[in-house]
């Protein structure tokens, strides 16, 4: 491919703008993805964190869940983090919500407790070779995997962290760190 | 070890609010209505602001059942506000393991001088401001999100408006300083000097900036967007309009897609009748909530 990679961030609502950021500084050319429109001219796209339910509400009004769909089936690389793996999970725990199910994974949401249980942790994640700095906000964590779906990383025996092909999803927000190396892993597979 | 309630994880929930509407609710199944809608929160209350304007007196934190009620009911973060001061009332509130809490002038001010010391929670706080100086003020107390003030109850976005150019000038101007004016600038908006410096450096308040009082149509909350708001708090603009999922909904999406005429022409038809406002020259010097907060 010529030129810079195009990576959208879904900009529907939520932390969008620090994921550009990241991108940005990586070199990318980092565009908010929110029409059909923009989801076709993209290369990569990243869900970021937000409320999983408002995510889902104008993925449906918009008509965005199918076109996305489409494109991951296509080999289009989609990362999602915290609200982000919500919505790429096949399975959400006691919700009918709506998510585009394309990781073998169940999810739990706010699965760690509310907003005072919230934290921050140091992370080993399979395939990198230094800690990575985890912040967890009202996080989700995945109960169980299947298919392709692997975990990469855990935390008190919960996975954080899971990669299936393509998709890569996190609950915690690499985003809000100086730490650029998920988004870096994320790259490596677009 | 993992930290627990550290400035990164409480400014880091009003990041994942942004671009979203948080809406004043009454009882669970407004919060479901709003929930399913699309509000990023919802904000626990006895009472909208514009009955607490009708009803007058001293309005307090709400009922613990109330809250609690409404908890139960949604997935999503839910807030509720403490008075101005009024510490214990927020110790109760972080207690009932509320996720925010707004220290807010829509309540009766429980001190007249000083707030609360915001540092000494786990949970994050949102306090209003109506210019720069009060914004760093509240966030050297510790605040993680701040809103503009707007005028509560109104239904009328002109406040707002004012609050959030006001703010957004300010941060202009100061990011046109060179560093030796900083230390008066300082002085005169009686802020922190260090938060002044950090806004001069980054052209921006260092927490998420949501507008609210007054935001009563999709129109009204483009607006605020297209000014710089993050986000917005719509409060009595949703229950106390004819239909209010459906107004629900189109805000949510305004909030979204504020940058779209197209969108915002669409999503504004046939909305049924918007709360009744108020001319903001109406009220009484004490009638003015925003005037509450040191």
């Amino acid at each position: 491919m010529a030129g810079k990679k195009r990576i959208g961030v879904l900009a529907l609502q939520g932390a969008f703008l620090e994921h550009q950021q990241v991108l940005s500084r990586l070199g990318c050319e980092a565009l908010k993805a929110r029409t059909r429109q923009d989801i076709m001219n993209i290369d990569g796209l990243i869900i970021p964190g937000g409320e999983s339910t408002t995510i889902g509400r104008l993925l449906v009004d918009y008509d965005l869940g199918n076109i996305i769909r489409e494109k991951a089936g296509e080999g289009m690389p989609v990362f999602g983090t915290c609200a982000g793996m919500v919505v790429l999970a096949r399975e959400i725990v006691g919700s009918d919500q709506y998510r585009l199910g394309l990781m073998d994974m169940e999810v739990c949401r706010n699965a760690f407790g509310r907003q005072v249980e919230s934290f921050e942790e140091d992370l080993t994640i399979k395939g990198i070779e230094r800690p990575v700095h985890g912040i967890f906000i009202r996080a989700p964590y995945v109960t169980r995997v299947w298919g392709e779906a692997q975990a990469l990383a855990e935390f008190e025996g919960k996975i954080v962290m899971v990669r299936q092909g393509h998709l890569l999803a996190t609950s915690f927000h690499p985003e809000l760190t100086e730490d650029t190396l998920l988004h870096e892993y994320f790259l490596s597979m677009v | 070890m993992a930290e627990k309630g550290t400035f990164a994880v409480k400014s880091g929930l009003a990041q994942m609010l942004k671009g979203g509407v948080i809406m004043d609710v009454t009882t669970p199944e407004q919060a479901k209505i709003a929930e399913e809608a699309g509000a990023c929160a919802v904000m626990a209350l006895e009472r909208v602001p514009a009955d607490i304007r009708a009803a007058g007196g001293v309005a307090r934190m709400a009922d613990p059942t109330v809250i609690l009620r409404i908890m139960e009911a949604v997935t999503i973060p839910v807030m509720a506000k403490c008075r101005i001061g009024h510490f214990v009332e927020a110790q109760i509130l972080e207690a009932l393991g509320i996720d925010y809490i707004d220290e807010s002038e829509v309540l009766t001010p429980a001190d007249e001088k000083f707030h609360v010391d915001k540092h000494a929670f786990k949970v994050p706080f949102v306090c209003g401001a109506r210019n720069l100086g009060e914004a760093l003020r509240r966030i050297g107390e510790g605040a993680a999100m701040i809103r503009t003030k707007g005028e509560p109850g109104t239904g009328n976005v002109v406040e707002a408006v004012r609050h959030m150019r006001q703010v957004m000038a300010e941060i202009r101007r100061l990011t046109t300083l060179p560093k030796d004016e900083l230390m008066t600038a300082a002085k005169e908006m009686q802020a922190p000097y260090e938060l002044v410096v950090e806004v001069a450096k980054a052209g921006k308040l260092p927490v998420v900036n949501f507008a609210a009082g007054g935001i009563a149509t999709p129109a009204d909350a483009a607006l605020m967007m297209q000014l710089g708001a993050d986000g917005n708090f719509v409060g009595s603009g949703i229950f106390k309009s004819k239909d209010p999922m459906k107004r629900a909904r189109a805000i949510v999406a305004a909030t979204t897609y504020f940058d779209d005429a197209q969108v915002l022409a669409e999503i504004s038809k046939d909305l049924g009748e918007a709360m009744p406002g108020i001319e903001i020259r109406t009220l009484a010097p004490e009638e003015r909530m925003q005037e509450r907060g040191w």
